[in-house]
């Protein structure tokens, strides 16, 4: 409660900072203030007869209604703009209403460098759905309960930096941290291996200057090709929980990762390496069965068009753990232990039908250690440039054991409708 | 630009030149194109338009899209990068496209979705699909390779009072399409009309120009539209605000300009 109440201080701070200086650059005239948005009804219902623990959402573990509005603007110069999107949401499923920010920031553009403080969206990586050097915050339940895809990813609170030197593009962020939305027993059931009945608490990182989170990037191109480098030095965004007398602590320990990625156009599709290492600083001889153990990351994808409106992209991903034989000796009894290398294949198929106005997707991750698979099929229909509707399953199957398999109960059909304006 | 001209110029010089015992003042069916592929698609040094297009289905509902469409011509290859902001409608406001065309191999096209600020490399194996749901394909939109096509001159009539060559172009290689029957503008080059037949040799589309002005130094098509015969389906598109040579530059049709619009060409 109070690390929320210190968040909504600090935001409104780092906004009444970015309007002061924003001020002197619309006094000298704007373009006006945009705004749009849209209305959206979101609800999944739990495919299987579960019993569900009491406090969990069991028949419908989303069922909401969300007003969105978005104000964007720019001086007449085009040297500085704002954007600020809101969500304000009546959720049934855990009966809340709440004003979220999705984003709020200020932006400065120069010929040769510009700057955006403030809440924002960061997306870095080539992978489809799976991220190795993107470690900004993310929210798996939305992914899980069907959400539009622009709700897989949470706003960093950041002072992102570009400078555009000649060829490359160098990108800097100064993050405050922010956990990832991770599925708890308000909504998803699922087995916890710690001891039932502890009270829990997490604690985040505190906010002081040497707990800030850094990344950088920097890209380019080689021909048509695409390089990028890019470091974090950041947190685990999971809370990392162990019992600690009479109850359970998570805490979000440090994590510095290195990598790199590559697309190429390969034929007639697309090539996409990415390749990451997992600094886990405060686990760094892989004893703490609490703190993931240091990794290599890797996925190389292809895709590709297979004939007019349908398109085909395959992705292999590896994590190889560094500490094997430490994470063996240390791994409680009752975790299920994990391959050294864990494998996943993804597939994604999308044809469109009817001048675009139709979309059928099918997303598959295919758990090639862990023998389990998540299957998302969605079909959307456009009404019109207004109005559409999709209606979309989260299929999650087979071994328990498995970081999918395990969420098996939850597997859930959806159906939302916007309306944008 | 220049020497992609040039190139063009002494073709046409040497097309004539061999022609001359023949047909002494028509150009033969390759010049024909070539002019209309350089006139249509690579007028200027640089281009900036306002488009707005209407996607109308059999019933007459009407989707729009209203884009930005800025181009620019890299010289003596023939390659040019296109950059495509989206107004609206709302759901893909601040969408955008960036291709890099290049003649003699598959374009390099990317994709921005505002949403998720992520940028995609897209695979662009689809020179003949549909550009954002309209009858009109990537193609369409940004030229066609003269030599992927053989063409013939068929005659010279009018067409709504401008005189044209009527020239008949066939694919090389297969193709959903059998022929498409052109008639170009023979003193402006520009085409004014074109019938595509699908590989039954059924009438599949038709193109027509629908308004020309001359903006700047070029004659420009300001309202085209293009017709599918056998679904009834159709696009409308108006250019507004169409500027030649207001000089932008390369690095406008890059990652950084995708993510951020350039403010001072997307208004």
């Amino acid at each position: 409660m109070i690390a929320a109440m210190n968040r909504v201080a600090r935001a409104a701070a780092i906004m009444a900072v970015a309007s002061l200086i924003l001020a002197p650059s619309f006094a000298a005239g704007t373009e006006g203030v945009a705004w749009d948005g849209f209305v959206q009804s979101h609800a999944a219902g739990r495919l299987h007869q579960v019993n569900c623990p009491p406090e969990t959402a069991c028949d419908f573990p989303a069922a909401e209604l969300r007003v969105q509005l978005k104000a964007e603007g720019k001086n007449s110069s085009g040297s500085a703009g704002f954007l600020g999107r809101f969500d304000l949401v009546r959720d049934a499923a855990i009966d809340d209403t709440r004003l979220v920010t999705r984003e709020l920031f200020a932006d400065w553009f120069s010929e040769k460098a510009t700057a955006r403080l403030g809440r924002q969206i960061i997306t870095w990586g080539v992978g489809d759905l799976l991220f190795i050097n993107d470690t900004f915050p993310k929210d798996s339940v939305a992914l899980f309960t069907g959400q539009p895809i622009q709700y897989l990813k949470l706003g960093s609170d950041a002072l992102k930096l570009n400078a555009f030197p000649g060829a490359a593009n160098l990108e800097l962020i100064i993050a405050d941290f922010r956990p990832d939305n991770t599925p708890t027993s308000r909504r998803f059931v699922f087995v916890d291996p710690l001891p039932p009945g502890l009270p829990r608490r997490t604690v985040e990182p505190g906010h002081r200057a040497g707990e800030l989170e850094i990344s950088g990037r920097i890209s380019g191109y080689l021909d048509n090709w695409e390089l990028a480098g890019y470091f974090s030095h950041t947190h685990f965004r999971n809370p990392a929980l162990r019992a600690a007398g009479d109850e359970v602590v998570g805490t979000f320990p440090r994590l510095n990762t290195i990598g790199a990625s590559l697309t190429a156009p390969i034929g007639k599709g697309v090539l996409n390496l990415e390749a990451g290492y997992y600094d886990s600083r405060e686990d760094r001889d892989g004893r703490d069965p609490s703190i993931e153990n240091s990794q290599l990351r890797g996925l190389i994808g292809y895709s590709r068009q297979l004939w007019e409106d349908a398109t085909l992209g395959l992705q292999l991903y590896g994590e190889w753990m560094r500490d094997y034989a430490a994470y063996r000796e240390t791994l409680p009894a009752g975790f299920p232990a994990k391959d050294r290398l864990r494998k996943v294949a993804t597939v994604r198929f999308t044809h469109l039908f009817a001048h675009q106005t139709l979309t059928f997707n099918f997303f598959a991750f295919l758990g090639l250690s862990e023998e389990d698979r998540y299957l998302i099929p969605s079909l959307r229909y456009a009404f019109s440039d207004n109005l559409w509707a999709e209606v979309g399953a989260n299929l999650f199957g087979g071994k328990r054991s498995g970081m999918f398999g395990s969420l098996q109960d939850n597997s859930n059909v959806y159906l939302t409708v916007r309306y944008a304006f | 630009m220049k020497p992609l001209r040039r190139i063009v110029f002494s073709l046409v010089a040497l097309g004539a030149a061999v022609s001359i015992p023949a047909r002494a003042a028509e150009p033969s069916a390759d010049e024909i194109v070539r002019r209309s592929l350089e006139t249509f698609y690579y007028a200027g040094n640089d281009m900036r338009a306002k488009v707005q297009m209407k996607l109308i289905n059999p019933q007459g509902k009407v989707r729009e899209r209203e884009m930005t469409m800025l181009r620019i011509n890299l010289g003596k290859s023939g390659d040019q990068r296109y950059y495509i902001y989206f107004h609206g409608p709302a759901d893909v406001k601040s969408t955008s496209f960036l291709v890099w065309k290049y003649p003699a191999k598959e374009d390099d096209r990317w994709i921005y979705v505002p949403a998720l600020r992520l940028v995609k490399r897209i695979a662009a194996d689809d020179k003949r699909s549909s550009f954002v749901g309209s009858d009109f394909t990537y193609e369409d939109v940004s030229g066609r390779d003269l030599d992927d096509e053989s063409h013939a001159l068929l005659r010279k009539e009018d067409l709504g009072g401008r005189p044209a060559y009527v020239v008949e172009s066939k694919p090389k290689a297969a193709a959903d399409s059998s022929r498409r029957v052109s008639w170009i503008d023979a003193e402006r080059w520009l085409p004014l009309k074109e019938e595509y037949f699908d590989a039954r040799n059924e009438p599949s589309r038709t193109f027509t120009a629908d308004k020309v002005e001359q903006k700047g130094k070029y004659w420009t098509v300001t309202a085209r539209g293009m017709k599918n015969l056998q679904s009834g389906h159709r696009t409308e598109v108006v250019f507004r605000e169409v500027e030649y040579d207001v000089g932008l530059k390369q690095d406008i049709f890059t990652e950084r300009y995708l993510r951020d619009a350039p403010s001072q060409w997307v208004r």
